[in-house]
This record gives structure tokens, sequence and C-alpha cells, in this order.
């Protein structure tokens, strides 16, 4: 299709000096090279988030135990929370937006090159600026260094009253600003693949991750919002003295706990939608079959887009709520698990009957279908308020959503880096590496997060900083602790076979797995103008057409 | 025996997608929207909850004059964009000069009212919750004339240097979609806080 090629002005740009290649990359508004930067940006913050995970499990290991002080425990669990949703889960998600919606919908870059860059700086200098904290944010009151007021920070802990320094404030703004960088991604991603798609691929044409990522796009613009408005009023209120929340004067609390989880929840969905987009582009590629119900899986995707914005509220059973809202949003959470169920049928059933390859992207897939379906029962079982009652705020409600986050969204993204690894570095991934890094990280993930439950179900709050011995949460949160060294090990293997495959492995060739989107169709890695002719596209496999001419796929959709 | 072999039909795809200039401004809007929903809500939320004076329908006096100055200053530019389609460069600069003064006027009315507010009526940020929500939406919303009004007076330095012909039609339609949306903004301030809220 498109392995013809432009000679540039600047191929041979690998031999220019350091400092050149680092000023092409700073000023870079290649999609294909931002994609990277987010990538690379987001695994630095993977590592500090881990090691602060890490830190509080060390802290939780044993009763009584005295690894770090509370302070540091309080701050350690913030960090962990803002990192890895604003820092970690977010810009990697981008980052494999950024680099492959524009070769999948057949197009030279995103609508707005420019702005794509200035996204990822602000980002970038967002998490920057969080981490700052820890040496600024002392402030003149000498009141400790980084956050310590929990990621979703409810008031009125973040007054000027209780959290003396600069702390609150880094929080805020860097919030404030990478969710500008966010906003404007979103914003650029929703014009690529609305105006720059290429010559007929309808959007019944286009492949699911577009789709997916679509929708996921979406949502940022209208739940990251939702979290700067608020994040202005508590400026205002820290600043101005101003009294949004500020129960002395009148204001409520409660309202900043609905305004952080109207951000908050479509936030999970924000994340999980490009999760599904990666399950939805390996699980057929790797069992050799056409994604089974193609219209039923978005249909199903904007369904959870529209639910995801009303059921944040189940976040707040705890806080004594309407019977009314309660049962408003028991039944919109119960509601939400229906599409969401019809999207795992689906993944099912287009393994059901296929060739099915076991390389490590369809291993990662095939358990984050497995784990993604318990996280979800998990889910339901809470959306009941009654049980949340028991359970809200307790180490079974921390084991579910790391069930979702951990189990479900990393897994499908691990999956993702080996499925495209070949593509953005031109190499092949050590698959014996990738197979060691599965099982580790598969056996630390399930000592970890299956057993966490059952302290929580013991009644073990979370964000607790230590306990008392013979209340039988000691053993479990042994077993808790253990299973971290192994995912820890997990990653640093991942993060060696990244390393060694992309100087050593072995050349990938454009389409190492014979799948069918057109990004396989460039070169590995793609040059920058992605494709010498625009192609043009008459089904929602292109690259099945154009090898098996005796049997297109057009002639079915 | 050997397959038929199937060619595409060697027909031209008919292909029109979407403009991503107005695209992209739906989606700032949409993010605007959202923001803006929230500060409302806010609003609306505290309405008769401030503990101490002063309160709304004491202070409060409806700036009609403005309003009418703002929303009118929809059509001069709605009117300006369809002059410069129509590549009558000189009427196009005269009903955007008109836009501008009119959102300027707006401006200096939320001037001299917040003037009034803090220096006669005592209600400032600090004052109660209806202080803190009011200034907090409405100079929210200036804040977004202020951005507009920069950004028109950019475009209107480039016609006087006369480098605006018919061709920027498209992309001016894109920055008053913008003004369009402050003003649509304005009508539900009004609305909540001088009506509702009083």
């Amino acid at each position: 299709m498109s392995t013809e090629s432009v000679a540039l002005p600047l191929s041979g740009a690998s031999k220019l000096p350091l400092v050149e290649q680092l000023h092409q990359w700073m000023t870079t508004v290649d999609h294909k090279r931002l994609g990277i930067l987010y990538i690379l940006y987001a695994l630095v913050f993977l590592i500090f988030g881990g090691v602060e995970a890490t830190i509080m499990r060390i802290q939780l290991i044993r009763p009584h135990n005295d690894f770090v002080s509370p302070q540091v425990f309080n701050r350690m669990f913030t960090m962990h929370g803002t990192t890895m949703i604003f820092f970690v889960a977010m810009p990697i998600l981008f980052g494999f937006a950024n680099y492959f919606i524009p070769l999948m919908i057949g197009a030279r870059d995103m609508a707005y090159p420019r702005l794509n860059a200035f996204s990822f700086w602000m980002t970038a200098f967002g998490g920057l600026l969080l981490y700052f904290s820890f040496v600024g944010g002392d402030g003149l009151y000498g009141a400790g260094n980084a956050p310590d007021v929990g990621w979703f920070a409810y008031a009125p802990l973040t007054s000027q009253t209780f959290s003396r320094g600069h702390s609150t404030d880094f929080w805020i703004l860097s919030l404030l600003i990478s969710g500008f960088g966010s906003v404007g991604t979103a914003i650029n991603i929703i014009a690529t693949i609305l105006c720059m798609r290429c010559r007929g691929m309808t959007l019944g044409k286009m492949p699911l991750f577009a789709w997916l990522n679509l929708v996921m796009a979406g949502l940022v613009v209208l739940a990251v919002s939702p979290l700067t408005a608020a994040q202005l009023m508590l400026l205002v209120d820290r600043y101005l003295g101003g009294h949004f929340f500020d129960t002395q004067a009148g204001g409520s609390a409660v309202i900043w706990m609905h305004f952080f989880w109207i951000f908050g929840h479509p936030e999970v969905y924000v994340l999980v939608i490009p999760a599904f987009a990666f399950a939805s582009e390996i699980i057929p590629v790797f069992s050799r079959k056409a994604i089974f119900g193609y219209p039923v899986m978005v249909a199903a995707t904007v369904c959870i887009g529209f639910i995801a914005m009303s059921v944040w509220a189940h976040h707040m059973f705890t806080v004594g709520m309407s019977s009314a809202a309660n049962t408003f949003f028991v039944l919109s959470t119960m509601a939400i698990a229906v599409p969401t169920g019809i999207k795992i049928f689906n993944w099912l059933a287009t393994m059901w009957g296929g060739q099915i390859h076991f390389k490590t992207p369809m291993l990662f897939c095939v358990a984050f279908l497995f784990q993604f379906l318990i996280a979800g029962l998990t889910g339901v079982m809470m959306s009941a308020a009654p049980f949340d009652w028991q359970l809200g705020n307790s180490y079974f409600v921390i084991a579910h959503f790391h069930y979702v986050i951990v189990g479900g969204i990393l897994f499908a993204l691990f999956g993702a880096f080996y499925y495209w690894f070949p593509k953005m570095s031109g190499r092949m991934y050590r698959e014996s590496l990738g197979r060691l890094h599965f099982w580790l990280f598969i056996i630390g993930f399930h000592l970890t997060f299956d057993f966490m439950h059952i302290p929580g179900i013991l009644g073990m709050p979370r964000r607790i900083y230590t306990y008392e011995p013979g209340r039988g949460w000691d053993i479990w949160n042994l077993i808790v602790t253990i299973g971290v060294f192994f995912q820890a090990a997990g990653v640093l293997v991942f993060l060696a076979n990244l390393l060694w495959s992309r100087f050593r492995g072995e050349l990938a060739g454009s389409d190492p797995w014979d799948a069918w989107t057109l990004e396989w169709s460039t070169s590995s890695p793609p040059p920058p103008y992605n494709f010498a002719t625009i192609p043009e596209v008459r089904s929602r496999r292109p690259l099945w057409d154009l090898k098996h001419p005796e049997d297109p796929d057009w002639q079915y959709e | 025996m050997s397959a038929p072999s199937i060619t595409a039909p060697n027909v031209e795809i008919p292909w029109n997608l979407p403009k991503r200039g107005p695209v992209g401004m739906y989606g700032l809007i949409a993010a605007e929207a959202a923001i803006f929903t929230i500060f409302v809500v806010a609003y609306i939320f505290y309405i008769g909850k401030s503990l101490t004076g002063p309160q709304p329908r004491d202070v409060l006096h409806v700036p009609i004059f403005l309003t009418i100055c703002l929303l009118s200053s929809s059509l001069t530019i709605h009117f300006a964009v369809r002059l410069l389609k129509t590549g009558r460069v000189h009427y196009f600069a005269l009903c955007w000069l008109l836009t501008i003064v009119l959102g300027a006027v707006f401006l200096a009315g939320t001037v001299r009212e917040w003037r009034h507010l803090i220096y006669d009526e005592g209600l400032t940020i600090q004052a109660n919750l209806f202080g803190t929500t009011y200034y907090s939406l409405v100079g929210l919303h200036g804040f977004h004339v202020t951005v507009g009004l920069l950004a028109l007076a950019t475009v209107l330095l480039f016609t006087l240097r006369g480098d605006v012909g018919r061709q920027h039609a498209e992309r001016i339609e894109v920055l008053s979609m913008y003004w369009h949306f402050v003003d649509v903004v304005w009508a539900v301030v009004f609305v909540v806080v001088y009506i509702v809220g009083r």
C-alpha cells in the first residue's frame, strides 16, 4: 500500500549530534514523537508512583511498624493516587492515542500539531510542579512538603486553616495545568477523528481503537473541565478568602465531593475505555478473526460514555444522601454493568472458534478479560448502597478499584506495549522476557489484590498508618506486601526488555503480526509523513483486503 | 478451479469531512460549558445560604442596558462575518468595530457595577457566600469577555492593516462562534444571578 517512501532532507537525522537531536525532540510537533514523549514521561512517573506504593506496603507489612512517619505515609498515599491517575495513566493512554489514531485513520498528523505539543508540555510541566512540592511545599510555615490531603482532597482538609504552607497549592496548580493539557489533547483527538480520516473510512469503517478513543476524548472534555472549575473555586477559597467549601460561613464540604466525583467517576471510564480499545485491536489479531459484533461494541461504548456521567455519587453513599439520590445512583451504577458485560461477551465471541496465538500481548489481554470481569463483579456488589455502607472506605474498595486499574487497565496497557512495540521501535521484543514479565506480574497482582479484599471485609479502613495486632489482618497484609515485590520485579523485567529490544532486538519488518489496520502498512517505525500516498479504504480491515484480493471484506460489510 | 478475481468497483468514493476549525471550537465550547455549568450549579446551590449580609435583593440592580449591549454584539458579529464572506471588507470592519465597542461597554459597565458593590455596598468576595459565588461566576464570564475582546481587537488590527480578506472568512467565523458562546453564557448568568437569585 504505502511501502513506497519519500526522500526527506532530514533523513540520516540519527547521525546528528546529541544536542541537535534533543532539540528536535523538544520542538517536535510530530504526533509519533509526541506519543513517545507522553509514554516515556508516564513511565518515569510510573516508577515514582510505584515506589510510593511500595513504601506504603512496607509500612503496613506488620502491625506497629514504623518504617516511615505518619506524615510521610499521608504524603505517600496522596502522591501515589495523584501521580498514577494524572501523570501515569492519562499521559500513557494519550501517548498511544496520539501515536496510533492518525496512523489508523490514514492521516499524516493530528488535526492540530502545535496544540498537541502544547498539551504535552502542559502535562509535563504539571507533573514537574507536583513533584517540585517535595522541595517547595514547605512555604514559610515549615508545614510539610508534598500534599497530604488524599488524592480526592476532601474539604475542609484543603482549607488554609488545616493545610498551611503550599503543599495543597502545588496539588491544585499541577492538576489545573495538566487539566488544560488533557482537554487540549482530547479536543485534538476529536477533531482528528472527525476531520482527518482518509477517503472511504466512514465512521462505520473506523477501527474500534479510533471509536473508543473518540468516546474517551468526549468524556475528557466533559469530565476534566468540572475538575478545573472545582480547582478554581478551591483557589478562590485559599487565596481570596472565598467560602465555597467553608462550612463556617455556610459553605458545603459535600459539594466539593460532588464536584470532585463528577470528574472522578467518568475519569475511571476515561482510563478504561482506551484499555478496551487495546483489547479490541489485539484480541482479533491473535484470534485470527474479525472482531465480533462491531456495531454493538460501538453502541455499548457510547452507552458507557453516557451512563458514566450519571453514576458519580456512588462514591458518596457513606456520606449520607437522600434515599431518592441513593436509589438513583444505585440503579445507574448497576445499569453500567450491562454495556460493559456486552463488551466482555463480544471479546469472548471473537476468541470463540478462532486460532488463538498466545503471544505476550494476547496473554495480557486474556488476563485483562478475566480480571476485569472480577473487578466488575465486586463493582456490582458495592453498587448496592447497603453493602457499600458496610465496606465503603475499607480495603475492600481499594482492592476493587486496583483490580480495575491494575488488573484491567494496566494489563491491557502492557499488552498494547508488546503489540505495538515493533511498530514504534522497528524491533521485536524478547518473547521469553515478555512471558517472564507476564508470569511475575500476574502472580504478584493476584497475591496483592486478591488477598487485599479480605482485610477489607474484616474491617480494615483505607489510609490508616498502622494497626493493632490480633485483628486477623496481619497475615493478609504480609501476603499483600509480598505480592508487591513480584510486581516490582515484573516491571523491572518489562523495562529491561524495552531497553534491550530497542537496541538489540531483531528487526520487526512492517507487519510482524499479520494484522489488518493501516498502521501496519507503514514501515516500522513509520516515516515522519506516515503515508507517501494517502490510502483509500473500503472495509474495516483494509490490510486484509490488500492481502486477500480474492476475498475482500467489503463484500460482506 | 481458480477463484474469480474480485476487483474493487472503480468508482470515486464521495468524501466530505467536517472542517477542523469549527469542530475544535465546538470542543472548546463544550469544555467551557462544563466549567460554567459547575459555577452556575454552585451559585444556585448557595442562593439564600449566606449567613450575613449583604443579600442579592438589597444590592443587585438588573443590568438591562449592558445585557442589551452584549446580546446585540452577537448580531453585529454575525453580520460582520456575512459581509466578509461576500467580500465587503470595509463594512465588515465597521461591524467588527461595533462589536468591540459593544463588548467594551459591557465590560466597563461591569467594572462600574463592581466598584459600586465593593465601595458603596461592602460586598467583597470575602464578605459572604453571595459575594464568593457572585464574583466568581460573573468574573469568570467577564474574563471570557476580555479574552474575546483581545482576540477581536487582534483581528481588527489586521483588518486595518489591510491583511484581512474574503479568504479568511472561515477562520473569522470560528472566532465568532466563541463570541456567540460568551453571549449565550451571559444569558444564563443573567437569568440565574439577576432574576432567579434575586
